[in-house]
């Protein structure tokens, strides 16, 4: 747990060691409860998925499975759905690196441009995110659809042929991940650019160095805790999302949720459905993994 | 950063050193962050307009569909009327808000375990809260599933199994925003309390607790929207029950009742006046 220097109160005051603030003692306890949940709701449920992975897959539900230690389940796994791990991979970091963009703009504008419109600037990025997301894609399929005005105006302008489309594409797809979790990226960034010192940017300025100068050098790496938490907050529940390309693509853009969806509630293919939730969380959680030792944000987690 | 702080100064303005440039391109590029984040936040806004728009719509079909065919009020006067689109909402209510009590209540006293004492295994303690928020959705839909009907709930799936489920995956979230508040706390208000001959209950009463509570609200709030909005996860551990977001999926199948866009309205202008209402009280206050 190394306290980076974005951490320090920039009050000028001295830094009460964070470590010597803490009391040993009976506190711990205050953890048992929430632990033995996650122990029960989570720990047990993922190794019994683990199990399940690994019965015969000649089973079906009615008959009961077999466990037959079958690891044999997670190549014909990776063999018959690789391409959807490759979309669904592909899509969720298209969709965080656009929300990225997007959203930096709009939490810097809240942060340190507002003035006294912060607070409501910040209750309009939230407050459409209370409206069901299920109505709000719909929505999203009437304004891309043939007849829709987004299609018609691109069509008018000539970015689109005249028979081409934006529903059931890769590109309504990706703009309903963009959409839906723009607030996960937007909320971490602006409390992270909140907590910058804007005196630092202004010294930058006063030692001649351009703004972009002193966003790159300044700005922006005192806000690399809200870029990786933001983008991790994105990028993960992208990947396992299937309502986006169900309502807003055609099977040709279904994500590697939609098939283990299908898989549990519809084939009840118990084998291969567990086999394919535990890859995608086993590669979703190295990726994160390999990420944050990069962006060296440890504590983070 | 145990220096003292900067003189207090006017903020430099970015165009002074480029006093050549005309007013417009000035202006243009002093505020080019303001009016993209605006551009952005109009973006955020375009289905919450279509939604409104259509909750006053007369649909010629049966189906609410995406033609505005002609204005009417009806919508708003007859909520309920859909079959059980109140009952939805019902349950809804129920699930978030007992999801939420219970997370938050668990997971601030996570939050203070973890900010506030020191013990062996603090790693491994983080690493587990971390897990779940790094787990997709239908990865923690499908497990729950296949352990309630192995340990014999399937009889049970309902309202039950959904609050568990909703707990499990707002707890991390609680936890999170709860310590980002604690950590930044100055403890020695609490020290300072305790010099004053507070014991350690009314030291946690009158100072910590007050001090917390901004983060602890938010948490609430995030485990309430989290909830109340869920769709994966509900799906597969809900069994024969309807949330609003599962109702809605069913209607996206069949017949679509424009009511179901007075309540997207509904929910978008309560939170709204919710939140305006909380940030008057907040300044009211702080002015006091």
């Amino acid at each position: 747990m190394t306290s980076g220097p974005s951490q320090a109160p920039a009050t000028g005051a001295p830094v009460v060691d964070g470590e010597t603030a803490k009391r040993r003692g009976w506190g711990w306890l205050l953890l048992v409860p929430g632990m033995l949940y996650l122990a029960v709701f989570f720990v047990f449920p993922t190794i019994q998925l683990f199990f399940t992975s690994l019965y015969d897959p000649s089973g079906s539900f009615e008959r009961g499975y077999a466990m037959t230690w079958q690891f044999g389940n997670y190549l014909d796994a990776v063999r018959d759905t690789w391409n959807l791990f490759v979309r669904s991979f592909a899509y969720a970091g298209i969709a965080t690196v656009v929300c990225l963009v997007l959203g930096y703009p709009l939490a810097y504008a809240i942060a340190f441009k507002s003035g006294r419109w912060k607070n409501f600037m910040l209750v309009l990025v939230i407050a459409p995110f209370f409206t069901s997301f299920l109505l709000r894609t719909l929505a999203w399929r009437t304004i891309l659809s043939d007849q829709g005005p987004v299609t018609s105006f691109l069509q008018t302008i000539g970015m689109l042929p005249d028979d081409g489309r934006l529903l059931a594409t890769p590109v309504a797809v990706i703009a309903g991940l963009i959409y839906n979790f723009m607030p996960f990226m937007t909320l971490p960034l602006y409390a992270s650019l909140d907590k910058v010192d804007y005196r630092l940017v202004e010294a930058a300025g006063d030692l001649y160095s351009s703004p972009f100068t002193g966003f790159r050098k300044v700005t922006f790496p005192l806000s690399l805790p809200g870029v990786v938490s933001g983008t991790l907050l994105t990028f993960i529940p992208a990947c396992g999302d299937y309502i986006n390309a169900e309502l807003l693509g055609t099977p040709k853009q279904y994500m590697v949720g939609n098939r283990i969806q299908s898989a549990f509630l519809t084939e009840h293919n118990y084998p291969l459905a567990a086999s394919l939730s535990l890859i995608l969380m086993l590669v979703v959680v190295l990726m994160v993994f390999v990420y944050v030792r990069r962006a060296g944000t440890e504590d983070l987690l | 950063m145990a220096t003292t702080a900067a003189p207090e100064r006017a903020s430099a303005d970015p165009g002074r050193a480029l006093p050549s440039r005309r007013p417009l391109g000035r202006w243009l590029s002093d505020h080019l962050v303001l009016i993209v984040g605006i551009l952005v936040l109009l973006y955020i806004f375009v289905p919450i307009g279509y939604i409104f728009a259509l909750s006053f719509n007369q649909p010629s079909g049966r189906s609410a569909t995406a033609t505005f065919d002609a204005f009417t009020w009806s919508n708003w006067t007859s909520i309920c009327e859909p079959e059980g689109l109140c009952d939805s909402l019902k349950l809804s209510f129920g699930v978030s808000i007992t999801a939420t009590v219970l997370a938050t209540l668990l997971g601030t006293l996570m939050a203070f375990a973890l900010v506030r004492h020191s013990f062996r295994g603090r790693a491994s303690a983080n690493l587990l809260i971390f897990l779940p928020m790094a787990t997709p959705e239908v990865v923690m839909g499908s497990s729950l599933l296949a352990m309630f009907v192995s340990v014999g709930f399937d009889s049970v799936l309902g309202f039950i199994t959904i609050v568990i489920a909703h707990v499990l995956f707002c707890l991390s979230f609680v936890v999170v925003t709860v310590k980002a508040r604690l950590a930044g706390m100055d403890s020695r208000l609490e020290q300072a309390a305790m010099d004053l001959y507070a014991n350690e209950w009314q030291t946690f009463r009158l100072v910590t607790l007050p001090l917390a509570m901004p983060g602890i609200v938010a948490a609430a709030m995030l485990s309430f929207s989290l909830s109340f909005d869920d769709f994966i996860v509900t799906n597969f551990t809900s069994g024969q029950s309807v949330t609003f977001p599962l109702y809605v999926y069913g209607s996206k199948l069949k017949e679509f009742p424009a009511q179901l866009f007075v309540v997207g309205t509904l929910m978008f202008l309560v939170s709204f006046v919710f939140v305006i209402a909380g940030e008057i009280w907040r300044r009211r206050r702080a002015r006091h």
